[in-house]
């Protein structure tokens, strides 16, 4: 996923991405129903208006992840993949309709990439992977399976399902939420002293709580994987020092269904433990936003709204404002293009928000 | 500039800076408070047995002496401020607390008074507790009582507490945990670090061992674990406060006080001469103690006992916070004391409540003076108990004055922490003392403020974290 282009190479490389991608989904032969219908209906063809990356941000309304409830799983399928079953991947759902999107190959490619990111030793090609996170209808369980074959291992899974844990915590039932999370890493543990596990694939508050249990030092553990919730840079430094002991490599991640996976850039010691994210560009691209002016960047080092654009032949989401806040970070040497650092819910220090349940 | 003075997170002995702080300036002096992740908390307690063990291995005798001496440092000493050497005396405490917290300068040091009481009186705090027990009690657990052999054991392995941010005087509560051996963990009040680090500051210089000692200014997801990582624990906190803990029994809330002045028929005539003592009681430290009088009932003559306390509460005027006049405080956050009093004008439009002081203060009751932002006191008058403004609370002094007849005024109260009537009344006294609403009763015309170091304060602390239980048969090893 890291790359050798210049930022300018890689510019132009998106904006080569984005008209490609554009004809893909607008185009009748190969787009899906829901946006060939979506143009018809606002009057443009976006083939003809966008030429480049940034007049997405200039045409597009932003999307409305309402409609993922709404609209059934099947409009959103490219007329090309008409003949391939899709699998479905949901987010959200605690209470009501959950989000709904389609997929057939992206959770490979965001994987594979993944893994090639970190090369053969981070997380030891060839030996097993677990899993320890919300399985059931997401995304992330079959992609954490692939990653584990992709690199020549299996993988054991321990589920957790965080809608349960949310509707927990929202009824007051603080102990019976403890308790499932004490039934989850029961598991977790009893699958780490009896099997060969050398990578993981957890949130970062289940870790600390599976680290509490044993050290994962000692149980073999050579790598972690983590992705889900907030980690403030004295978080990340306890996880490195305190939950791995300074001895297994940490992969922090951001990412979502609708998304994949943005990768972190490796911590330096000028960073203090502040994690910066790269989103798989081109085929997802984040932009941090003025919360108040979403049509405008924030600058550089700055706190906005994280928004997202995905664009592979599966699916197209054009300038949807995520429920996260970061800060824009500059280009770097792994990643030509811009990072959000810090990432945390958003408008998190002036709302109470549950999050980190799990 | 003066570099920052870093306030770090204590880890039962390890002194440790987080990369995530509150910052804030104190006369130019910035500070920065070093905040500690929820697992940092949860993965310190594990080692609490070591924390009891160091508190164990010193005689009680030894540690009371340790606390009268640290009574004195803590009053008179200068104290490390933070984790880099400097010091912190007396006069600088005072005046960070006043600026972090808005207390006058003049409460700050009658709490520090208070706290110094607290822990100088601490063999008569823990007879109180113990009712008389030997202190040889915490070395054993076995002491002999009128030829009995009686048994105590500690119910936890610590005393987990989160502390308020509203008077420094509520660390005295947690105090007596140390000299029972018991270790404490603590989350200060996001607007009062400096009482607790200092407190335990003076304790470990006095002699306490460092390990039994957590500080972990967090976040409400620290606090929680700290609640339920402990064996026993105390809460500060509002209603809401209370109904979240309440299901869980090793937490000892502590909410609102709706601290009440009940006057009997037999005082009728007097209450003239206790006007002082009544206003004492709601306006005492600013008005933010959860012991403060919040509701003042009568069976008759409400509307003078009302005015003749509106008069005298409304001259109550905000001062400089080293005005050694000073009783009101600045609140720390000046859009609480809006929010607080748009929230009075919105209830005083259900009929049946009339602000008596606003009519006699000199300005609005938002004042805006001396670079803070006050409250000025408001008294209540109100037709019935049901009022949404009679039988509240706020963190500034603020009381309602009803008319009830005495006989139904003790089902009426509702759950009050300190409940002073003005009686010598044998009969009604015997009715008070039975009544399961009140946890603290002074019979006679005191103010609800009164404190007696042989006395709890809220629920007993030994109680809480010790448990007798029958012990038989050869004791020669005990």
């Amino acid at each position: 996923m890291s790359s050798k282009l210049t930022p300018a190479q890689a510019q132009t490389a998106l904006d080569a991405w984005t008209r490609k991608m554009i004809a893909w989904h607008f185009s009748p032969a190969t787009g899906c129903d829901y946006w060939l219908k979506w143009a018809k209906a606002a009057g443009w063809d976006p083939r003809k208006e966008i030429k480049c990356f940034a007049d997405i941000a200039k045409k597009f309304p932003h999307f409305d992840d309402d409609v993922l409830r709404v609209e059934l799983p099947e409009r959103f399928v490219p007329k090309a993949y008409a003949k391939r079953p899709y699998n479905v991947f949901e987010t959200g759902g605690t209470t009501g309709m959950p989000k709904q999107r389609v997929g057939w190959d992206d959770y490979k490619t965001d994987y594979e990439e993944f893994s090639d990111h970190y090369g053969p030793n981070f997380f030891p090609k060839g030996t097993n992977w677990l899993m320890v996170g919300p399985t059931g209808p997401r995304r992330l369980r079959l992609a954490v399976e692939h990653l584990a074959n992709y690199r020549g291992g299996s993988c054991y899974f321990v589920d957790l399902d965080p809608r349960w844990v949310k509707r927990l915590i929202g009824m007051g039932e603080m102990a019976m939420a403890r308790k499932y999370q004490e039934h989850v890493i029961d598991q977790a543990a009893t699958i780490m002293r009896h099997r060969n596990i050398s990578c993981m694939f957890t949130t970062p508050r289940l870790l600390e709580n599976l680290a509490e249990r044993m050290s994962l030092v000692k149980a073999g553990l050579k790598g972690v994987f983590v992705g889900g919730t907030t980690m403030t840079p004295q978080y990340v430094r306890f996880v490195v020092e305190e939950v791995l002991e300074g001895k297994i490599n940490f992969a922090p991640t951001y990412g979502n269904t609708l998304m994949g996976l943005a990768i972190s850039k490796k911590l330096t010691k000028a960073d203090k433990y502040s994690l910066t994210y790269y989103a798989p560009q081109p085929r997802a691209t984040l932009r941090i936003v003025n919360p108040d002016k979403p049509e405008e960047l924030m600058p550089y080092n700055e706190y906005g709204r994280v928004e997202l654009t995905t664009m592979t032949k599966e699916f197209f989401v054009p300038r949807f404002l995520e429920r996260d806040e970061a800060i824009r970070r500059p280009p770097c040497d792994e990643f030509p293009w811009d990072g959000v650092g810090d990432v945390r819910p958003f408008q998190s220090l002036t709302k109470t928000i549950i999050e980190g349940v799990y | 500039m003066n570099s920052p003075i870093h306030i770090p997170i204590l880890r039962l002995g390890q002194s440790y800076r987080s990369l995530d702080t509150i910052k804030f300036n104190v006369s130019g002096q910035p500070l920065e408070i070093s905040v500690a992740n929820s697992g940092l908390i949860r993965r310190d307690l594990k080692n609490l047995p070591k924390s009891g063990a160091a508190l164990r291995a010193i005689p009680c005798e030894t540690l009371v002496g340790y606390m009268e001496k640290a009574a004195e440092l803590y009053l008179h000493g200068n104290l490390p401020w933070g984790d880099d050497g400097r010091l912190q005396s007396p006069d600088d405490y005072a005046a960070a607390l006043s600026q972090l917290t808005g207390l006058p300068h003049s409460l700050g040091r009658s709490n520090m008074g208070k706290v110094h009481a607290a822990m100088s009186n601490i063999r008569a705090v823990i007879a109180g507790l113990t009712r008389r027990m030997p202190l040889g009690l915490f070395d054993t657990g076995v002491i002999r009582q009128d030829g009995l052999d009686v048994n105590f054991f500690p119910q936890t392995d610590s005393l987990g507490v989160l502390l308020p941010s509203n008077s420094p005087g509520v660390n005295s509560l947690w105090l007596p945990a140390l000299v029972m051996k018991i270790p404490v963990v603590l989350k200060p009040g996001r607007e009062d670090p400096l009482t607790p680090f200092r407190l335990i500051q003076a304790m470990i210089t006095a002699g306490f061992p460092r390990e039994a000692f957590g500080f972990y200014p967090t976040t409400h997801d620290g606090g929680d674990q700290l609640l339920f990582g402990t064996g026993r624990a105390i809460a500060f906190g509002n209603d809401t406060t209370l109904k979240k803990y309440a299901p869980y029994r090793h937490i000892q809330v502590h909410g609102s006080g709706r601290s009440k002045i009940l006057i009997g028929d037999d005082y009728l005539g007097e209450w003239p001469k206790h006007l002082d003592v009544i206003v004492n009681a709601i306006s005492a430290n600013g008005g933010r103690s959860c012991i403060n009088c919040s509701s003042v009932l009568i069976s008759r003559d409400r509307d003078k006992l009302a005015d003749a306390l509106a008069r005298k509460l409304a001259a109550i005027e905000p001062l400089a916070r080293d005005d050694p006049a000073a009783i009101l405080c600045g609140f720390a956050n000046p859009k609480a004391a809006k929010a607080i009093d748009e929230r009075l004008e919105e209830l005083l439009k259900t009929p049946g409540a009339v602000d008596l002081t606003a009519k006699y203060r000199s300005g609005p009751r938002v004042a805006e003076l001396h670079g803070q932002t006050f409250l000025r006191p408001t008294l209540i008058v109100c037709d019935d108990l049901n009022h949404p403004l009679a039988n509240t609370e706020y963190g500034f002094p603020f009381a309602s004055v009803l008319q009830v007849p005495q006989e139904k005024m003790i089902d009426q109260i509702g759950e009050s922490l300190v409940v002073s009537a003005f009686t010598h009344d044998r009969e009604w006294s015997a009715d008070l003392m039975t009544s399961t609403n009140i946890e603290r009763l002074n019979l006679g015309p005191y103010s609800t403020m009164r404190v007696q170091w042989e006395q709890p304060h809220e629920g007993n602390l030994f109680e809480f974290l010790y448990r007798r239980r029958a012990l038989q048969g050869d004791l020669v090893a005990v």
